[in-house]
């Protein structure tokens, strides 16, 4: 028998630290699959959130940067800009991207800045203990909304990839979810056709990943998995946002 | 019967999420009654005549800690 | 009322809504989130009140500038990383004389730093932290009965004398559980300033400004800032001391620094070293007649803080040479024992020949 299945070579050999059913596990591994079949290991720079996934220097085996909340793509951008041969990626969550990052967000796509944005949606801000995020679902409860989101008081969750979509300088933005084999591969294909995107200088692109958080979602990973199915992709559809790109899905 | 698949799952790097067995098309993985090192009951390998090598567990496995054989 | 077990984040919470903070506008940051977590189930049901977890630090302060502009009590927290971004909104705050209580539990710096409790904000705090030449009122608990009674307080100064106020706690005292009792109820009817922004009814319209294309009416504006400066050095400068009386050496320390400091001058004591501590609970204004009045007697000082130094700083411009300054320090968040103070304590008191 032969092994068809082993750790990509840009993922290092540490074990994660993120709760068991965690997404960001799974991010991690398919953007690394992602790095070695595209040979961009030594071209990538990466700049990971404050957030759970602060740590993605332990996994990822490309050069990183720290970035202050919610600046990653103003980070990206400055690092682009000055050295344009990088492939550049900012991974990012949803209070980091479409909370207090909003503006640097909205900006760099709007500037069609040729960075990619990976933004994982767990409707929560996890690391810090399960607060109401920009994309909490309404009458979701969390830490800050103890009696559940309330529209009179918290608005509705934020669609931050179909504004995004109204720049003219994004030109590719997907969503999918982390929650099933089908999504999993999906989502590797978009994170592939994002990275491209970025290799062609076309454009802004963002991949938005419904990611599971059992321990602040307060179930078990399998019914945070399902959870994603049944009621995140109610309000968070899946499929392609915006797609100027002018090409067939990378192969 | 000769086996098509074949898989390892590393059972300290296992946190015992479930998934591979959620997602396991034959209801070959099962909860081990083991306790890892970190706490964890990790899933193990039950049924070694149905693996087709589908690979769909190491897909799903957040940890990376399953490899597959096929043959 | 009766004692209660509470962790200083919720303690904070809990004064402030007796207060009568009506708003309360926040941003998830460890080691705070309890106290943001406790507004949004306690505040946010009240009649009258509001919590808003912000888009960010920066929304945040500027939606208490735009309470504070109304004449409610409102307050914000955060902690070093996101203090440092409400810096131009306390600016603000300042120059146009609003009320406001912003809470610092500080953690370790610079940059994005750690989640363990640190001081390294001190120079942040006392020297106003954003531009322009204002001040701020530091108030610097080291309990969480003082959390609980220092918020209340703040509230008082700052509508007192219409400046934010700072409450520099730490990640340490906003975790740790501790006996507390609350001396204040919540007001039956929401306190509003009468000075506030609330349409021209019956009187001119108001303007709230900061800018001037005059200089020499900014230079008003600065001179009048700093004339009330000067009242509330004199009336508001607080400081406590512990076995000064016959102190050879006398400990400088505030905070969480001052409940280890007091640990491990206790143990020097029974070992016949003649050490107290001055412990500053206003940091501004700093209790530099207090550094004074003690060093007519006593010429051996030990700073110890948890970072690289900066309240040293003070001690050195009140002593104004009359004694010697001595530092020790623990920055980036780690907790310094009682013993290891007190092996420091120790060392320095025979270096320098005390008996």
């Amino acid at each position: 028998m032969e092994k068809i299945y082993t750790r990509p070579k840009s993922l290092k050999k540490a074990a994660f630290h993120y709760c068991p059913g965690c997404g960001h596990s799974i991010v991690h591994r398919i953007i690394c699959e992602v790095i070695d079949e595209l040979n961009l290991q030594e071209r990538v720079i990466g700049i990971p959130p404050p957030g759970c996934s602060v740590f993605a220097y332990h996994y990822f085996d490309v050069d990183m940067a720290e970035s202050a909340h919610g600046r990653g793509a103003a980070v990206a951008t400055g690092i682009k800009r000055a050295y344009p041969e990088a492939i550049v990626f900012t991974y990012q969550g949803d209070g980091d991207l479409a909370a207090i990052g909003t503006a640097e967000t909205i900006h760099a796509a709007n500037r069609g800045e040729r960075i990619t944005a990976i933004f994982i949606n767990n409707a929560v801000y996890g690391m810090t203990g399960g607060q109401m995020a920009p994309t909490t679902l309404l009458e979701q409860k969390t830490t800050t909304t103890p009696y559940g989101r309330d529209i009179k008081l918290e608005g509705y969750p934020i669609k931050i990839s179909e504004m995004l979509a109204l720049t003219k300088g994004a030109v590719y933005i997907e969503r999918t979810a982390a929650n099933s084999p089908a999504n999993i591969r999906k989502t590797k294909k978009a994170i592939r056709k994002a990275f491209q995107t970025q290799i062609d200088d076309l454009g802004f692109s963002l991949v938005e990943i419904l990611s599971p958080c059992p321990t602040n979602w307060r179930m078990t990973p399998i019914e945070a998995w399902q959870w994603i199915d049944k009621v995140m992709t109610k309000e968070y559809p899946l499929g392609i946002i915006k797609d100027i790109t002018g090409k067939q899905d990378a192969d | 019967m000769s086996t098509k698949g074949y898989i390892e799952i590393d059972q300290e790097l296992c946190k015992g999420c479930e998934i591979c067995i959620h997602f396991c098309p034959k209801h070959a993985i099962s909860q081990s009654s083991k306790v890892n090192a970190a706490g964890y009951s990790p899933a193990s390998f039950s049924k070694n005549d149905e693996c087709t090598g589908c690979a769909i567990c190491a897909l799903v496995c957040p940890e990376v800690a399953i490899e597959v054989y096929r043959g | 009322m009766a004692k209660v077990l509470m962790t200083g984040n919720a303690a904070i919470g809990e004064a402030a809504i007796r207060a009568g903070c009506q708003c309360y506008f926040g941003y998830p940051i460890t080691p705070q989130n309890e106290l943001t977590e406790y507004m949004a189930t306690h505040l946010s049901r009240r009649k009258g009140c509001s919590f808003i977890q912000a888009e960010s630090e920066i929304a945040a302060i500027n939606m208490v500038y735009g309470a504070s502009l109304t004449g409610a009590r409102t307050m914000t927290s955060s902690s070093s990383p996101g203090i440092s971004l409400k810096q131009e909104g306390i600016s603000y705050l300042a120059a146009c004389e609003l009320p406001a209580v912003i809470v610092n539990m500080s953690r370790g710096g610079p940059g994005l730093g750690s989640i363990s409790a640190a001081q390294s904000d001190y120079f942040q705090a006392t020297r106003g932290g954003g531009h322009g030449d204002y001040r701020t009122i530091v108030l610097a608990p080291s309990s969480v009965q003082e959390l609980a009674d220092f918020t209340h307080h703040a509230f008082e100064l700052a509508d007192k004398y219409l400046i934010p106020v700072i409450i520099l706690g730490d990640g340490m005292l906003g975790q740790m559980m501790e006996p507390v009792e609350f001396k204040y109820e919540a007001p039956e009817e929401l306190p509003i300033r009468s000075r506030a922004l609330r349409g021209a009814k019956g009187r001119p319209s108001k303007i709230i400004k900061t800018f001037t294309s005059k200089p020499a009416e900014l230079e008003e504006i600065n001179w009048s800032l700093f004339r009330r400066y000067q009242q509330i050095k004199k009336q508001e400068t607080t400081c406590d001391t512990f076995m000064t009386e016959d102190a050879r050496l006398i400990v400088v320390a505030f905070g969480i620094a001052a409940r280890i400091a007091k640990g491990a001058i206790k143990t020097a004591r029974s070992n016949g070293l003649k050490v107290g501590m001055l412990r500053p609970i206003t940091l501004w204004p700093f209790p530099s007649e207090k550094v004074q009045e003690l060093a007519k007697s006593v010429k051996q000082y030990l700073v110890f803080e948890m970072n690289m130094g900066q309240m040293v700083e003070d001690v050195q411009l009140a002593l104004g040479g009359n004694g010697e300054v001595s530092f020790y320090g623990r920055p980036g968040g780690v907790i310094p024992t009682p013993s290891e103070v007190n092996k420091v304590i120790s060392r320095l008191y025979y270096q320098k020949g005390l008996k």
